[in-house]
């Protein structure tokens, strides 16, 4: 156990040399990369096809590209809008499997159910749609403490999941069906066969919202999230309106919630209340906290992880809840700052963090 | 007055209530007792309950060997048969449930209070080799045989992470109590016999109507829930009010820190209260198998969030508040499902939670296991 830990030592130091090495190189070298590694990205539904390394990522039992859209692009942008709830602002939301259904909802309602608009237009209202719910989930219970705010939202998630479920006007548990799709374009066919132009579309979002998110992060309010989620009583005697941006936390993360739910109702074409059960909400607080709260890209490894990892491993799909429900417990134990934890300038915010703590000792 | 069903049936509601409510109140009895000492949401309370249900079900089953049906019936029992065998299927479950609370202390929050210890480091090395086994291996017999086989080292690596004392900030035991809610639920879910379906238990009480009030028939099942669940708080009561162990409880929950100085030990303090918590939930248990007949692995989790509800209502940290947060609990949620229908049953606790929070955040009755006035 003891050599594995130098192992991953070794494999930390040796990504600090890649990231030394990268920073030394010149702004062409740089620039390229990143096209490389995007297209990279974009091609990734061949990835199993790769002679040699091909079965390391393939999933048996259900087509790669599948897996790639309706799982790793799901939980991704999950993973992303959560990071920003639970990572940056230290909000723990367990009702967030609730703005993904109001995302998917939205969608079914408005090109299905009750109006049969595009996909495109609809998805913006989605995502606005989503917002609201995040705010009006969040104006009342933001005041609250951590843990109470914990329960409360997932009261929440359940309230929705069990409205969806009754109210005829959603569906009841039959739930809407001939979702609309997005519209093709030229040679991009969104039907129901190839999942390939889905991916496509979802891998344009999520990198729309890692930049939208990444400009956010480092702005105004991205310190302001810091500072609350570090102390929240020293951020609002400096001034920080702590509710206010506590808010735009819940409503930025909700509308990207939204948008994830929109993009998964436009490609499976139907859902129901059983889509959205409490357990989703785990295996989303599972991808933020594995992968490293705070940090987007740790997040973006954590929805990678709890995606693809039981579709590569088919023996665990049906108790990936309980795997990953062990693990968030061995996580917390040993490593809280998750797999890639946020860099920080300071000392560990993690650790000084511990506020009320010492009441348990 | 007009014919609405909250009106025809109010006395009904009533009763039920109150039976649904003590159940609520015993449940909520060990959040508010986690909550009082270490400041902590214990969220994965509520699968203990569930256990419970289960051991309740394994005692009868099992030991008492009461099948299902018999000739066709219920298998009723009668006289000293009866308060024998109750008896002692509240006392498994009360066992398991306060054995398993205490095991769930040990391996979810003790390491994260910066002092885990070698039962921990054990049951966390066979958890983790366990869930290695199971991403790569598809068989119970070779997961449970790879499991054990790498308890040892991961164990040892453990301890010695445990020896630093980490201490983990405080959202990390909210996640770490969920993360093991999920586990427990999940693993009944999976190698339970019948899987994610419900389980009948066997039912050896008559309901009998026992007396009739209000043109209402009150079942003896009721009546017994409500008394044994206020014999129990009673007992709680007098256990933390009188005893020597209580009075640690109640300087914990005041103020750890000097409570630890003035000789008290902290450490078995909390598993105290966890095995209290735990004992309570047990009962609740038995008495809802008894009532109910039924079981189900995710069956803790409503009921543990309308529980806490109940907690929060009376005021979490304060015993009375358990008890009188769960009967209005109870009673609201039936009043209020037969005015809104069935289904928003359970809307109507989160409405009742959150209405509470906002308004009163300290409950009816106050935080009070805090400041000794239990």
């Amino acid at each position: 156990m003891s050599r594995l830990w130098e192992l991953w030592k070794r494999l930390q130091s040796l990504s600090t040399d890649v990231q030394v090495r990268w920073k030394s190189m010149s702004r062409v070298q740089r620039l390229s990369g990143y096209v490389l590694a995007v297209l990279a990205l974009y091609l990734a539904p061949w990835w199993p096809k790769i002679p040699g390394i091909g079965w390391l990522v393939n999933t048996p039992g259900t087509q790669f590209s599948t897996v790639l859209n309706d799982q790793v692009i799901i939980f991704v942008l999950v993973a992303l809008g959560l990071n920003v709830v639970v990572g940056l602002a230290g909000l723990l939301d367990l009702g967030y499997v609730g703005f993904y259904a109001v995302g998917a909802y939205v969608v079914g309602v408005l090109t299905s159910q009750h109006a049969s608009l595009p996909w495109l237009v609809v998805l913006p209202i989605a995502v606005v749609v989503s917002m609201l719910f995040g705010v009006i989930l969040g104006t009342p219970t933001l005041r609250l403490r951590g843990d109470y705010l914990a329960i409360v939202t997932l009261g929440f998630g359940e309230i929705i999941r069990i409205s969806a479920k009754n109210l005829d006007w959603l569906g009841a548990s039959r739930g809407i069906s001939d979702i609309g799709r997005p519209p093709s374009i030229g040679p991009l066919k969104f039907g129901v066969i190839d999942p390939k132009p889905y991916y496509w579309l979802g891998l344009t979002l999520v990198f729309l919202v890692v930049f939208c998110l990444h400009r956010l992060e480092e702005s105004r309010v991205g310190r302001a999230w810091t500072a609350i989620r570090e102390d929240e009583d020293a951020a609002e005697l400096m001034g920080v309106n702590t509710f206010k941006f506590k808010l735009w936390a819940f409503a930025i993360g909700a509308a990207v919630g939204g948008l994830a739910g929109a993009h998964y109702a436009g490609k499976v074409g139907f859902i129901s209340p059983d889509n959205f059960p409490l357990q989703l909400s785990i295996l989303f607080l599972a991808a933020v906290v594995l992968g490293g709260s705070g940090n987007m890209y740790g997040a973006i490894l954590g929805g990678i992880m709890v995606a693809w990892l039981p579709e590569r491993f088919r023996n665990f799909t049906d108790k990936r809840v309980l795997v990953f429900g062990i693990a968030l417990v061995l996580v917390m134990v040993f490593r809280p700052e998750g797999l890639l934890p946020r860099r920080v300038r300071t000392k560990s915010p993690m650790k000084s963090a511990s506020g009320g703590q010492e009441v348990a000792q | 007055m007009p014919d609405w069903l909250i009106v025809r049936t109010f006395w009904d509601l009533t009763v039920t209530g109150l039976a649904l409510g003590s159940i609520y109140a015993l449940v909520a009895l060990g959040y508010t007792l986690v909550y009082g000492v270490l400041r902590l949401i214990n969220f994965a309370h509520s699968e203990i309950f569930m256990v419970g249900t289960f051991s309740a079900l394994i005692a009868s089953t099992q030991f008492l060997n009461i099948p299902m049906l018999e000739d066709g019936n219920y298998p009723y029992r009668t006289g000293g048969t009866l308060v024998l065998f109750l008896v002692f299927i509240l006392f498994a479950a009360m066992f398991i449930s306060g054995v398993g609370a205490v095991a769930l202390e040990r391996i979810a929050y003790r390491p994260l209070r910066g002092n885990g210890d070698a039962f921990g480091a054990i049951a966390l090395a066979f958890l983790t080799s366990f869930v290695i086994g199971l991403i790569f291996v598809n068989e119970t017999k070779a997961n449970l045989i790879i499991a054990c086989v790498g308890t040892a080292p991961i164990s040892y690596s453990y301890l010695r992470f445990f020896k630093k004392g980490k201490k983990a900030p405080r959202l990390a035991f909210l996640i770490s109590a969920i993360g093991a809610s999920t586990a427990i639920a999940e693993a009944v879910g999976i190698w339970g016999p019948n899987r994610r379906e419900q389980y009948q238990t066997p039912r050896i009480l008559e309901k009998k109507v026992l007396f009739s009030a209000l043109g209402t028939d009150v079942r003896i099942d009721y009546v017994i829930v409500i008394v044994g669940a206020l014999l129990m708080m009673t007992a709680l009561t007098l256990f933390v009010n009188k005893t020597k162990l209580g009075r640690g409880v109640r300087a914990v929950a005041q103020d750890a820190e000097t409570a630890r100085i003035l000789g008290v030990n902290v450490d078995l303090i909390i598993v105290v209260t966890f095995a209290l918590g735990g004992v309570m939930a047990g009962g609740a248990a038995m008495l809802f198998t008894m009532v109910y007949d039924q079981s189900r692995f995710n069956i803790g989790f409503i009921l543990g969030v309308k529980s806490f509800t109940a907690a929060v209502l009376g005021g979490i940290g304060n015993l009375k508040g358990a008890l009188l947060g769960g009967f209005m609990l109870g009673l609201v949620e039936n009043y209020g499902s037969a005015v809104f229908g069935g289904q928003w049953k359970d809307v109507i606790a989160f409405v009742v939670l959150l209405v509470v929070l906002m308004v009163r955040p300290t409950g009816i009755l106050g935080e009070s296991l805090g400041r000794a006035r239990v």
